[in-house]
């Protein structure tokens, strides 16, 4: 049997050891009638070579986007991945252990995750960072709990240009509390969370969790909003779905934001389908005790060296149960190694280059798009990589004609919300050249006229 | 290099003879990757602008725009190679040897499944790439769906969590949703005194107050003690099968029998269904929820502590609850249903761990209905060989078949000084991983070992042939396993510092 060594001499050999003729007389504890008949109905076991010819024949059904241009953004971004990530990160020794609980023989990874905690709050601006959490929506969840536990308040204030998806995750995580989750309308002109707007929602809040760049790829007056929501006692949560943005935009931490969380999924991760990608979660200094998820400190051995381990683990399910931070405890270790690999190899300088390529990337097709008769910038705020049009009539059958092209256009915002059925999501990063943005230009002008 | 530190008397010459396989390893230093920063260098540059450059400052107000990087590295790939290739062998994992570390099953992770996971077609998906360019993708999940019903005897999975805790969390929802549905919520949960730390968290998470009960002297749960205190306010009771101790909860039919009479659910955390394929099915024995771990029992690599994937199945009467969207069939045809009225929501952005799924669907294809089945079987034959023929060296709280995991204890040490935290940490010097330690809670002092199936008769000798050593040790030569482990990078850690004075990431050194 596949990856399981042992010969029928050796089976027999144990069995015989301990004292059994069976296996059926190790399982006298499994009562008689409870067990299952005959062999579970699923498809006979392949070989290795059978196994991979029907998986590449299965990978096949699928498209992927190399085989068309993508203009999908919408929190999944595509960006080249160096080959030294995937490289060390395949290291088995990195991927073949499990959490450090044991940190004389873990030192490997406990080490990554201390530069990867480190990455995290000097690309943020924020003070602590943990160690993962599973994806970007769940680590928005994560601390909206926080901060009602800080706040000791209820009230949770989502703003209406948070992804869908986040907020959706927000709410299914917070039924088991109860309680007020309210979503904030946006300005319809600037495509963003309108400070002025939110002053009376933001009375008696725990928290008010914002986008930026949002949902449509505008950037949010952060500053302005953590005025309205610190005035009235509560924190602001600032998520990044896009971490690319931060080479160039200010980190939330200078920004009046207590909690920067969000995905980083575009450091070192592929697109997969969807996942698994990399929550982050950075904080400032005095909340450390009420953080969730694994934190990796630096300290010493008893000869001295220096060594790290994990710690606050008195925050953790494993110790305190029920009255834990949270639930967590496999997290995304292997996708924050893949993040930290992919972040060192670009370092300072790289970050800034790509985060200025991605803003010229998008700025040059935003400017041919808005060239087409026909199509309109949805909103007037200030973008990074991402941005919506609207276009005269419903996008479906323009998208529908570039589909045919090879073209994906972006994303049909009506999916999300209803009121925007004439609007599209398109992102450009430096994946997309500029041959591949002239034809989607010249194919987008003919599928609208 | 800084001068290594002294062997501290242990004894590599009688470890050497026993042909274990120790851990006098290469062990380079190497620098935090922020102390090899030198200005100027980038390790992988990105493409040349083929578009104008923007100028940030002329499309993005100042007062949005950053001054600096901060303390970002830098550093030439060279730098990074050989940064993470050391960070890397300073690090154990189930490639290097037995990770026996119980509840975690740590089983061979196939490579093949790598290969595979990696293939553009599955890697370089957008998630929101339209379902008619995505028909492998689906395809692959509504089969694991499929095999994954068929394993648990369920009616219906979700593939979304990301791992056991957040199934945890998916099917506690699910079970509060149904009974809010009704008019009639619960607000209680009854968790044993055995289960993991992250059901208790999950039900507080998910609203519920836990009701703690206790396993009996045997060590498993009994459906008289689950009488008591199941009610009518009580939304059901978690259950982990085989438990942590590695028993077989034998009075499960029973449990759920109360359980069901109550209109309540019975849980099943199937983070142990290594011990099961094939051999029992848990909707069988009268569970309607239980979350799998793939990154246990389906091979998929544990990642140094993640990504996992951990799928909740159901049986019908909670099945309109599952979170958005599910996968559809229809003629040839997958699609996604986003059209839930009674779904619990969503626990995270898209799909799932789709990558994770891909290689559990590998391993089940690999595997077949009768591999499967002999992993099981295999699981259970090792840890009650290691049972066996440790008991009596150490102490064995209870003695009858396990499972696929035995928990020992330091009782028989303890006298000499000796703990279970020593025991683990002189392993590593005979180039084990240890077992999980101090869990159950109900073992004081627990040694939790589980060996998993894909170990060679020649690996369990030589590991309890490690144990047995050092219980000689802990009787002779005590102070081998206090300063234990001698071998490794770095010695015993100082945990207690690391909470007392936190140091939780780099700082630049000011200026002079």
């Amino acid at each position: 049997m596949p990856y399981i060594p042992h010969t029928e001499k050796d089976f027999e050999k144990i069995l015989a050891s301990v004292g059994a003729s069976s296996i059926d007389d190790l399982l006298k504890g499994v009562p008689e009638g409870l067990r299952l008949r005959g062999l579970l109905g699923l498809p006979e076991g392949l070989s290795e070579q059978e196994l991979a010819s029907a998986l590449k024949r299965l990978g096949r059904r699928n498209s992927t986007v190399d085989e068309y241009s993508s203009f999908l953004g919408a929190g999944a971004y595509n960006h080249y991945i160096p080959s030294a990530v995937r490289s060390l990160a395949s290291r088995s020794e990195f991927f073949t252990a499990y959490t450090p609980y044991q940190p004389e023989i873990s030192q490997g990874t406990l080490q990554a995750i201390f530069e990867y905690q480190t990455l995290v709050c000097e690309l943020t601006g924020m003070d602590v960072a943990n160690a993962s959490l599973y994806d970007g929506a769940s680590a928005a969840a994560e601390a909206a709990l926080m901060a009602r536990r800080i706040t000791g308040r209820d009230k949770v204030l989502l703003s209406g240009v948070l992804h869908p998806e986040y907020r959706e995750t927000v709410k299914t995580y917070l039924r088991g509390s109860g309680g007020d989750v309210r979503e904030l309308p946006f300005g319809t002109e600037s495509g963003t969370t309108i400070p002025d707007a939110i002053s009376v929602e933001s009375r008696g809040a725990a928290c008010l969790v914002v986008q930026h760049p949002n949902f449509f790829g505008c950037l949010e007056d952060l500053e302005a909003l953590a005025g309205v929501i610190h005035a009235n006692g509560g924190l602001l949560i600032a998520v990044v779905t896009e971490p690319v943005s931060l080479g160039l935009l200010k980190p939330p931490g200078e920004s009046g934001c207590d909690i920067a969380v969000g995905e980083m999924q575009s450091f070192g991760n592929a697109l997969n389908f969807g996942g698994p990608y990399l929550g982050f979660m950075a904080i400032k200094n005095e909340f450390v005790r009420q953080m969730p998820g694994r934190l990796v400190g630096q300290t010493s051995d008893r000869s001295g060296n220096r060594a790290f381990c994990l710690t606050f683990a008195t925050r953790e399910q494993h110790i305190r149960r029920e009255k834990a931070t949270s639930n967590i405890c496999t997290n995304h270790g292997l996708c924050a190694l893949m993040a930290a690999i992919h972040m060192v190899s670009l370092g300072k300088g790289g970050l800034m280059s790509l985060s200025r390529l991605n803003l010229s990337k998008a700025a040059y097709l935003r400017e041919r798009l808005l060239a087409i008769d026909g199509v309109r910038a949805a909103f007037d705020a200030p973008v990074f990589n991402e941005f919506a049009i609207t276009l005269g009539s419903g996008p479906q059958p323009a998208l529908r004609k570039l589909l045919r092209k090879g073209i994906i256009g972006g994303l049909a915002l009506e999916r999300f919300y209803a009121a925007l059925d004439r609007h599209i999501l398109v992102c450009a990063t430096e994946m997309n050249s500029r041959e591949e943005m002239d034809f989607f230009a010249d194919e987008f002008a003919k599928a609208v006229s | 290099m800084k001068p290594r530190r002294k062997g501290q008397g242990i004894d590599l010459e009688k470890i050497k003879k026993m042909k274990a396989n120790g851990t006098k390893g290469l062990h380079l230093d190497e620098a935090l990757i922020f102390e090899r920063s030198c200005e100027g260098r980038i390790g992988v540059a990105p493409s040349r602008f083929d578009v104008p450059a923007c100028d940030a400052e002329k499309s993005i107000p100042r007062k949005y725009l950053r001054d600096d990087m901060g303390g970002f590295p830098e550093v030439a790939e060279i730098d990074v190679v050989r940064h993470y290739t050391r960070l890397s062998q300073w690090n154990f994992g189930v490639d290097s040897g037995l990770y026996p570390l119980g509840s975690c099953t740590m089983k061979y992770n196939p490579k093949i499944n790598e290969e595979i996971a990696a293939l553009p077609g599955f890697s370089r998906l957008h998630p929101y790439q339209g379902e008619e360019l995505s028909q492998g993708a689906l395809e692959l999940m509504f089969q694991l769906e499929e095999y994954l019903c068929e394993i648990t005897g369920m009616d219906a999975v979700t593939l979304q969590p990301s791992a056991g805790a957040q199934g945890e969390l998916c099917g506690l929802l699910m079970m509060a949703a149904f009974f809010k549905d009704r008019g009639k919520p619960r607000t209680k949960i009854i968790i044993p005194d055995t289960a993991h730390g992250t059901n208790p968290a999950s039900s507080h998470l998910a609203g519920f107050k836990v009701v703690p009960v206790k396993s009996e002297g045997r060590g498993a749960l009994t459906a008289n003690a689950v009488k008591d205190v199941m009610d009518a306010d009580t939304a059901g009771v978690m259950l982990t099968n085989p438990n942590t101790l590695g028993l077989f909860e034998a009075d499960i039919k029973e449990i759920a029998d109360v359980v069901h009479k109550k209109g309540g659910f019975l849980y099943c955390d199937g983070a142990n269904m290594n011990a099961l394929m094939g051999i029992v099915r848990l909707g069988d024995l009268g569970v309607d929820v239980v979350q799998l771990n793939l990154h246990k029992t389906f091979s998929t690599p544990h990642g140094g502590g993640g990504p996992g994937s951990g799928p909740v199945a159901v049986r019908k009467t909670l099945e309109p609850y599952l979170p958005v969207p599910r996968v559809r069939k229809r003629g040839k045809k997958y699609s996604f249903d986003f059209k839930r009225p009674r779904s619990i929501g969503r626990l995270k952005a898209f799909y799932g761990n789709f990558a994770i799924m891909v290689r559990a669907y590998s391993y089940i294809r690999r595997m077949g209905p009768e591999g499967l089945k002999r992993a099981a079987e295999a699981a259970i034959l090792n840890a009650n060989y290691i049972k066996e023929r440790l008991k009596g060296t150490f102490d064995l709280p209870f003695d009858r078949p396990c499972m696929h995991e035995c928990v020992f204890s330091d009782k028989v040490q303890q006298p000499n000084g000796v703990s279970t935290m020593d025991i683990a940490k002189r392993l590593i010097d005979y180039g084990y991983h240890p077992p999980t330690v101090y869990f159950p809670l109900v073992v004081p002092g627990a040694i939790m070992i589980e060996p998993t199936e894909t170990e060679t008769l020649e690996t369990l000798d030589r590991f309890i042939e490690a144990m047995k050593n050092i219980a000689d040790e802990a009787r002779n030569a005590p102070e081998l396993l206090k300063n234990a482990p001698a071998n490794t990078r770095v010695g015993r850690v100082d945990e207690t510092k690391a909470a007392r004075e936190p140091v939780l990431r780099w700082k630049a050194k000011p200026p002079l």
